[in-house]
């Protein structure tokens, strides 16, 4: 006799109704299980193949024909960030547009995961993976970098035609600092609050509710569903994922090569370590095997517990810098820049009758196919882990908390680097590593060189950027794993590890071969077909939700 | 001389488990105690089922089965893991609390050379379990 009411113990609270999709597709039925020597294997067929041998296939041509290659995607890039600046603008501006009317639609209600379902993860877990998966690394970058380019820049690319603080020779204007850094900070923040992460956002409800309401794989096709029908199994469902694997490869492995330049840069500027391919190489299979370790404890065990840890040092750094810099002048720069960004961009958002082509089209346009280029990878992460919020919930916790938090990071960062540069001019060393010789890679720990303890505070520094690149690596490869496993997350370890190692590999062989740079421009390219993909996909979210909301 | 056996069960390779769930049925009828058949699952949709509790549904229907096979008394346990590649063995160590079993009968490949660096399930569960368990080989 089976104990009836034991039936469903294990499931915390009933899932409550949701409008499943009706498919004959089951999850897995394109799969290949087989058992390669001790390795099992559990692979969509053919995703898993042509991501991998696209791959390779560039990868060689990158280091077969590097003047081609770099000279093609040289070109590739600023000509479709020029050509195309206006519909990056547009669509940024729709993602935004729509993500706001959702959450206060009444479609907002919709729960992901069912009416019943609870939320996977607390709070800090859940926004610190938000972070760490794929806007940390961007953060240690362009924090300093960003604003205190905008403030200072000679090369004519200021925001909306700002006042420059500078004459030719160097010398402060004081009656155009305001002004200056009114905008450098307000035009950084727009590139770093809503926008992105309306465009990760789109991504990662789309998933989810395909996923989690719908019962559909988790996979990039999934979203497509309510466009493409049954189709979506076939060949245009591969097209996506694999566009969506290789985009996702590509960019982080060459951040990864950037990234371990960057680190190597530090690591020169603070302890002296000379910058060559071998310490690069080597901080890479450093990197690499630590997001093997954590993928190899999964989920809960390492993406999350690493995700946390980074979030707290990230933490320290920022009450560091607000206090030593100076807490109340923060505060009051975060307020200004709070207000100057709330002023600015819907300026900065119109695409039409704009002068600013070097900020329009070199930066924004820039970041937008960026961000675009890297949603896959980064919705389907935090897809994975928001499960069981509803859908105001989602949005207010992946676009507006965030997007303070980000501007407030720029306020402290960017703020505290351009006080510096207004208070000693001629002996910033952000001035001199940004505007005077543009060393991007040294302009946080010249930054940070300006306040006290610095020796101690750039070895956090290069330990935060080490580590944001783990906790991308990782949440990447657990995301390439599930997408050539045919949306499957229980496929077999081997394959993550095999996906992460790969990623290294990929690194390594660009950085010695060159060719980071050109294969870099080219994952950026792909933000074009992509923002096609995310405009379809506020659409098809829009679709779901309607027979979704019928259950609320 | 046990209270109740714990069978974890993977429900889509069920017909490599058989030897194990044979085994354990025995195992039930000779002491006469009830099994729990634990399955684990993702909260995201799987080959088996869109959701968990759909997932819950099929195991209890392969409970029954299992119980009208034998003749013996059976329930199902749903255990979720976020990432059940990684987290099975502990999914299945809480399971063993929340049964409330005190003897655990498992299914186990046969070791090859990677089990010396990813340990298998049984293999980790028998290590880390504070009741017996059973390991049957396939």
């Amino acid at each position: 006799m089976a104990e009836e009411e034991d039936v469903s113990t294990g499931i915390p609270v009933p899932e409550g109704a949701s409008d499943i999709i009706d498919t004959d597709y089951e999850i897995g039925q394109d799969n290949i299980e087989a058992q390669l020597g001790p390795f099992g294997l559990d692979i969509h067929n053919p995703v898993f193949l042509i991501s991998g041998l696209s791959v390779v296939a560039f990868v060689v041509y990158a280091l077969l024909a590097p003047d081609q290659a770099a000279a093609f995607f040289g070109w590739l890039r600023p000509a479709l960030t020029s050509t195309f600046d206006g519909f990056f603008l547009i669509s940024a501006n729709i993602f935004v547009i729509f993500c706001l009317a959702l959450i206060v639609s009444p479609f907002g209600a919709v729960r992901l995961g069912g009416v019943d379902a609870t939320p996977d993860y607390g709070y800090a877990g859940w926004f610190s993976m938000l972070f760490a998966a794929g806007m940390g690394i961007g953060l240690m970058f362009f924090g300093v970098l960003e604003p205190a380019y905008y403030f200072g820049t000679p090369w004519g690319d200021e925001p909306l035609g700002a006042v420059r603080p500078f004459t030719e020779d160097g010398a402060l204007i004081p009656e155009n600092v305001e002004a200056a850094k009114r905008m450098a900070l307000a035009a950084t923040s727009y590139h770093w609050a809503l926008h992105p992460w309306a465009i990760y956002a789109v991504v990662a409800l789309a998933l989810s509710l395909f996923s989690y309401n719908k019962g559909l794989p988790l996979s990039i096709r999934s979203a497509f569903y309510p466009i493409l029908g049954e189709r979506v199994w076939g060949w245009w469902g591969h097209m996506i994922d694999i566009i969506a694997v290789f985009a996702t490869l590509f960019g982080l492995a060459t951040s990864l090569g950037l990234g371990a330049q960057q680190a190597n840069a530090g690591l020169e500027f603070v302890y002296g370590i000379p910058t060559n391919v071998t310490v690069q190489v080597l901080l890479i299979i450093g990197i690499t095997l630590l997001a093997l370790i954590s993928v190899v404890r999964g989920l809960d065990g390492g993406v999350k517990v690493l995700s946390e840890i980074n979030m707290i040092v990230a933490i320290a750094l920022l009450l560091f810098v607000v206090f030593t810099a100076g807490a109340v002048g923060i505060f009051t720069d975060f307020g200004k820049t709070l207000v100057a960004y709330v002023q600015e961009v819907i300026p900065l958002s119109n695409p039409f009758g704009r002068e600013d082509d070097g900020y329009r089209e070199g930066w924004t346009a820039f970041y937008w196919a960026w961000w675009i280029s890297w949603s896959p990878f980064v919705g389907m992460f935090i897809a994975r882990v928001s499960r069981g919020r509803t859908v105001r919930e989602f949005l207010t916790c992946v676009l507006i908390i965030p997007s303070l938090v980000c501007i407030f990071w720029m306020a402290v960062f960017g703020g505290t680097a351009i006080n510096d540069m207004i208070a000693n001019v001629d002996a910033s060393a952000v001035k001199a590593n940004v505007i005077d010789a543009y060393k991007p890679e040294l302009s946080l720990f010249a930054m940070l060189d300006s306040l006290p303890l610095a020796s101690i505070t750039s070895t956090v520094g290069i330990v935060l950027v080490i580590v944001f690149f783990v906790t991308s690596s990782d949440s990447g490869s657990l995301v390439i794993d599930t997408i050539t496993a045919g949306g499957k997350v229980d496929a077999p370890v081997p394959q993550r590890v095999f996906w992460c190692t790969f990623e290294g590999l990929v690194a390594i062989a660009l950085l010695i071969g060159g060719g980071l740079g050109s294969l870099q421009a080219m994952v950026i390219s792909t933000g074009l077909p992509f923002t096609i993909v995310l405009l379809l996909m506020c659409w098809c979210i829009f679709k779901g939700l309607m027979q979704e909301y019928k259950h609320v | 001389m046990f209270k109740r056996i714990m069978v974890p069960v993977d429900l889509a390779h069920v017909e490599r488990l058989r030897p194990a769930l044979d085994c354990a049925a025995d195992l039930a009828k000779h002491y006469n105690v009830p099994i729990s058949y634990v399955g684990v699952t993702s909260p995201s949709p799987s080959k088996l089922a869109h959701n968990p509790k759909e997932f819950g549904e099929k195991l209890g229907a392969f409970a029954k089965e299992e119980a009208s096979n034998h003749g013996i008394e059976t329930s199902a346990h749903t255990a979720i893991a976020h990432d059940p590649t990684t987290e099975v063995d502990d999914a299945l160590i809480r399971a063993i609390d929340e049964t409330g079993a005190d003897f655990v009968v498992m299914a186990s490949h046969v070791p090859n050379v990677m089990d010396y660096i990813w340990p298998s399930n049984g293999g980790k569960l028998a290590e880390h379990a504070k009741c017996s368990v059973m390991v049957v080989r396939a």
